[in-house]
């Protein structure tokens, strides 16, 4: 008996499968992308090789002094010069060891936060969020046995950190509680939180810093003054909690009413019924809007430089127009500009992240 | 719980009644915002005193003594402070202005781009987006100011494009029109062209819902708005001659000259917030559900219509809200001209006029004032818009 076999199937087309389908899809499907391919094309021709020649294959990367850069690269031998500089500001060379130690500190202490089996997470965060601050103060400030430091001695990259991290653990705690306030039932509390909010939120922040640094020695009492980190440090933390409140009552207004209404049932009472109940689902649907906050108060820590800090920016800036080191703008910026987009680009990626492994299906 | 109302109400103690709490913690939290700021005041009042410094706005009436880069009205050096206020306010506007336009068009080119068929175009988009809005703008306006035009030749060697747009070391130099006899009668003509097109505009309208008729307005009101001045410009004369400028001796005349702070500050603010909106239009478009372009092929409307009927009115509901906060954080990002020297409000009044009176809580309220009221102003017509445009549900 003869049974029927099919023969094997033929190979698709080779113009449908592999590189030159998704070519054609992709790059080539009609007229009109295939122009927009072509002009794609031109502008990476007119701007990755020139680019490139600049930044790596002209570039000069060894030596100690201007003379050792030629004309028709970039001078990487500036950064590397200004480096210690660019990552300590004025700190004394024989007491940046302090610095490191904070920075390894914050490190190591944080890492077990990030293990996801660690027994006891909640107590070690707290005795963290407790302890590291006043060692790192100590340490990078001095006193009971460290020499001090002075803060107008503070600069580059870890002016920069300190403020970003001051500020956002500042603005973060205000910011809920002005969210808190804003949806509260007391209408003087809401008046008081919404004319706060609003008055921040509406005015720049140089403005602010400018104020912080010519206005506020009028409102203390004669004799007082602040350290001028400590002031910028507070203009920042208030105008960027009235941002943050924003992005929390966000939140708070996405919970359903039931959650609201189970928490009474169960004999909550209001601080608990948040804190137990409200915020932890609320900050958890913003975290998108809390990291872009903080994302915007890294970047607004440039504008430190109106009120004289020596921020990374700042520092940056200066050397480029040192007259020993004339010329070398582009790659001071280009530096600078390098590590605030790694700090940024980070933490977009990592919010997304927390935003992906928090997903407890809120999202249908 | 709601207690029945024929039951006795329970009472408590009057500590333990949330009513009476409220009250309490409300007239606590005001006695204490009103005693911080009698506190500030009183200090204040006593540093003014003892350090000898007037209050009051007085010192708006003096005359400024200083000369200003750019100003859009006359301005001489023994003018008042209250016109340095004035010009900073209205070369803030400007740079804002021209900002939003340029961030406008970049960042709906881009958000576009973004979602492109082409996978070439749309990385590129995606790349210029991550790049541009992950480094501060302060740093943006520095590296176009500092390290590209301060670093452009001088102006004999001016850089130039078909010898009509020179730039250099002082600034942008473009060819300015300057009207001639013609320019009041193509104006008019520019005007009775706007009046019949806004007039076609409603008939065609009227006659499409009577009888369901199209009638090409666009094409109509290009060709008159376009046409009638061109017509009008042969038989007057033409109602412009361009002025371009010309290097005379060492420096150039004629045209109309950009300086160098403001090309850095628009360049750099539209690059930076252009990364944004491109985001916020990117969202926009993809919020409309592809049911609705499915639903509008189903009915037979063709690609173009579908665009302008169907997605876009549903997509500028999404955009216009963030849009317009993009908006304000550019208007607000514009003070940061005050660390390149553009005399905007911040560097003109919050510096060089505090600087010179010493007036600090003044020049400062002042400013923070006027920044406050353009974003109220806003808020004030977005709610507004957001009410009208709110999805209506069945």
């Amino acid at each position: 008996m003869q049974t029927h076999t099919f023969k094997p199937d033929q190979p698709p087309p080779s113009m449908s499968v592999g590189v030159v389908a998704w070519l054609r899809s992709n790059l080539f499907s009609n007229w009109f992308n295939s122009l927009l391919t072509l002009f794609a094309l031109y502008l990476i021709w007119l701007m990755v090789p020139p680019a490139l020649q600049w930044s790596l294959f002209d570039a000069n990367w060894v030596g100690t002094s201007r003379t050792d850069c030629t004309a028709d690269g970039a001078c990487w031998v500036f950064v590397k010069e200004h480096l210690a500089q660019f990552m300590y500001g004025f700190y004394p060379e024989q007491l940046r060891w302090r610095v490191d130690l904070t920075a390894w500190a914050a490190i190591i202490g944080a890492a077990p936060l990030f293990i996801p089996v660690m027994p006891r997470k909640a107590l070690y965060g707290a005795a963290y969020l407790v302890i590291f601050p006043l060692l790192a103060f100590w340490l990078m400030y001095g006193g009971f046995g460290l020499d001090i430091v002075e803060t107008s001695q503070w600069g580059g990259l870890m002016l920069t950190l300190v403020i970003a991290v001051v500020g956002i653990s500042g603005a973060m705690p205000l910011g809920i509680l002005l969210a808190l306030g804003r949806r509260s039932d007391m209408p003087a509390i809401r008046v008081l939180c919404v004319t706060f909010i609003e008055f921040w939120r509406g005015v720049p922040l140089i403005t602010v810093l400018f104020m912080s640094s010519v206005m506020l020695p009028f409102f203390l009492p004669e004799g007082m003054s602040f350290d001028k980190l400590l002031r910028a440090l507070i203009g920042i933390i208030l105008f960027q909690s009235a941002y943050m409140a924003e992005v929390v009552r966000g939140g708070l207004q996405a919970i359903p009413k039931g959650q609201y209404e189970a928490a009474a049932a169960v004999g909550l009472g209001y601080w608990r019924m948040m804190g137990l109940v409200i915020l932890p689902q609320a900050l958890k649907l913003v975290i998108p809007g809390i990291v872009n906050t903080f994302i915007a108060l890294f970047k607004d820590t440039s504008l430190v430089i109106i009120i004289g800090l020596f921020d990374l920016f700042t520092i940056i800036h200066q050397a480029t127009v040192n007259p020993e080191w004339l010329g070398f703008a582009v790659e001071g910026y280009v530096f600078a500009a390098l590590v605030f987009w790694i700090f940024c680009f980070g933490m977009s990626r990592y919010s997304m992240h927390l935003e992906r492994k928090l997903h407890t299906g809120h999202k249908r | 719980m709601q207690p029945n109302a024929n039951s006795p109400r329970v009472t408590g103690s009057l500590l333990t009644d949330p009513k009476f709490r409220a009250w309490i913690f409300q007239i606590l939290a005001v006695i204490a915002v009103v005693a911080l700021g009698w506190y500030l005041f009183n200090n204040t009042q006593h540093n003014l005193q003892s350090r000898g410094i007037s209050s009051g706005f007085g010192f708006m009436e003096q005359s400024a003594g200083f000369g200003i880069l750019q100003s859009l009205i006359d301005y001489t050096e023994t003018d008042s402070y209250g016109r340095v206020f004035v010009i900073g306010l209205l070369n803030t506007l400007l740079v804002s202005v021209l900002g939003i336009i340029f961030a406008t068009l970049l960042g709906f080119l881009l958000g576009v781009a973004r979602l492109s068929h082409n996978w070439l175009i749309s990385k590129l988009a995606t790349l210029y987006i991550e790049i541009f809005r992950n480094i501060p703008p302060l740093l943006q306006i520095f590296f176009w100011y500092f390290a590209v035009l301060r670093n452009v030749p001088g102006p004999r060697q001016s850089l130039d494009v078909g010898e009509t747009v020179f730039l250099n070391i002082r600034g942008l130099y473009l060819p300015s029109p300057t009207p001639t006899e013609g320019f009041w009668a193509a104006l008019v003509a520019f005007l009775v062209a706007v009046a019949i097109s806004i007039f076609i505009g409603i008939k065609a309208k009227q006659r499409r819902e009577a009888t369901g008729q199209r009638f090409p307005v666009l094409i109509t009101t290009l060709a008159l708005v376009f046409g009638l001045p061109a017509v009008v410009g042969l038989i007057f004369g033409n109602p412009f001659i361009w002025e371009i400028p010309e290097l005379k001796g060492f420096n150039f005349q004629g045209g109309f000259v950009v300086i160098p702070e403001l090309v850095a500050l628009t360049m750099a603010l539209s690059i930076y917030t252009a990364a944004f909106i491109a985001e916020i239009v990117r969202a926009g478009i993809m919020s409309v559900s592809h049911g609705q372009t499915e639903a509008a092929d189903s009915l037979g409307l063709r690609k173009g219509i579908t665009l302008r009927l169907v997605i876009i009115p549903q997509a500028l509901r999404v955009i216009i809200p963030p849009l317009t906060s993009q908006y304000l954080n550019l208007a607000k990002n514009s003070s940061l001209a005050a660390a390149i020297g553009y005399p905007d409000l911040v560097s003109l009044f919050a510096g060089t006029v505090l600087n010179q009176t010493g007036q600090a809580i003044e020049t400062i309220s002042i400013t923070m004032s006027v920044y406050l009221a353009i974003s109220l102003a806003i808020s004030l017509l977005m709610n507004w818009y957001n009410k009208r445009m709110a999805l209506v549900e069945r």
